[in-house]
């Protein structure tokens, strides 16, 4: 099939119960955001995956760009004093 | 006819409704335009093999003969069944299949919604959950027509074919006989022919937004009630009943 009868790509995250992250569940195909919501619907969450579902338009995500990873990231490589590893836990603290 | 056998002709009657648009739906694995498409159509046969699954083993048990669900599926003949003509149709193209799927989940929506409040508490429970499956097949079919209607030329005017060769299969949906007398008499089922204005009303506020003409009412379909069919279902039970008619009682 021609790559232009697929409509447009949409990002599809899903949260698997309330309060939890959205995590990104991969893409669709849509023409709209009702229809990505559907496509979304009926690809990712068929077995009980989530409880709600966020579309967005791939074009409309801002991406870092892989060359320029080393001024992005690298920095961060070196600083352990910005790692939280030198609390001692509170007992029963969870999900920290 | 006593009530027991209306009832168990009752339940072959929305049990073979779902069954065989399930035969139909399932056709359009790897056929769909787009994989979505392809996953959803598939997902909604699923849907209907669950309440088929359902209201045919209600059947069996209701008959009292010892017959399971798969025993009614695949060992009926033809005339035994009482799905809707509409149900049966091949499938046609891709808006084929979403204008028949809006008219049946826009009749369903409303058969289903009204059996909730069934005396028979069976049937009230399988309406109860197949309802929420109904409304996004009727969603999803809605939306689709109004994206056909409002697409291409060539969507457009596939929509509206479809609508126009679909039309007279609708009639049938809408039906009372006496059976459906006897069980509304006596709370257990719906009466269809109050069921047609709520349909036409959600059927022509989709296709108006589809910007699709609405056909007139001439001459309708009938049959099914009776088990008199299209030449169609032959095909599809040949298929279906195929491993059981050639290899009897085969498990696996």
């Amino acid at each position: 099939m021609a790559t232009d009868s697929q409509l447009a790509t949409w990002e599809v995250f899903i949260q698997s119960k309330p309060g939890a992250n959205y995590i990104h569940a991969g893409s669709v195909h849509a023409s709209d955001k009702q229809m990505a919501l559907q496509n979304a619907r009926d690809t990712y969450t068929r077995r009980g995956e989530g409880t709600s579902i966020w579309a967005v338009p791939t074009k409309e995500i801002a991406a870092s760009n892989p060359d320029e990873n080393d001024m992005f990231f690298d920095p961060a490589n070196d600083k352990m004093y910005r790692m939280p590893t030198f609390y001692v836990m509170p007992e029963g603290a969870k999900a920290i | 006819m006593t009530e027991q056998q209306a009832l168990f002709n009752y339940c072959l009657r929305l049990g073979d409704d779902a069954l065989v648009q399930s035969y139909r739906l399932s056709e359009w694995c790897s056929n769909a335009p787009i994989l979505e498409e392809d996953l959803a159509l598939t997902n909604f046969a699923l849907d209907m093999i669950g309440r088929a699954q359902a209201l045919l083993s209600y059947a069996g048990a209701i008959e009292g003969k010892g017959r399971t669900d798969d025993d009614l599926a695949y060992k009926r003949g033809e005339r035994q069944f009482y799905n809707h003509l509409i149900t049966e149709l091949p499938n046609g193209d891709f808006a084929f299949t979403i204008a028949r799927l809006l008219f049946t989940s826009s009749y369903e929506f409303g058969f289903y919604t009204a059996l909730q409040q069934s005396a028979d508490a069976t049937l009230a429970a399988i309406a109860a959950k197949t309802i929420k499956e109904i409304k996004y097949h009727l969603s999803h079919a809605s939306e689709w027509a109004i994206r056909l209607g409002n697409g291409t030329e060539e969507s457009h005017s596939r929509l509206q074919r479809a609508v126009n060769s679909l039309w007279m299969y609708t009639g049938e949906l809408f039906e009372t006989d006496e059976l459906d007398v006897l069980l509304h008499s006596a709370n257990i089922g719906i009466d269809n022919a109050q069921l047609h204005m709520g349909w036409k009303h959600q059927v022509e506020s989709v296709l108006n937004e589809a910007t699709i003409e609405i056909p007139k009412d001439e001459y309708m379909q009938t049959g099914s009630r009776k088990g008199i069919h299209t030449e169609y279902l032959g095909h599809i039970l040949s298929e279906m009943q195929y491993l059981q008619r050639a290899y009897p009682e085969a498990t696996w």
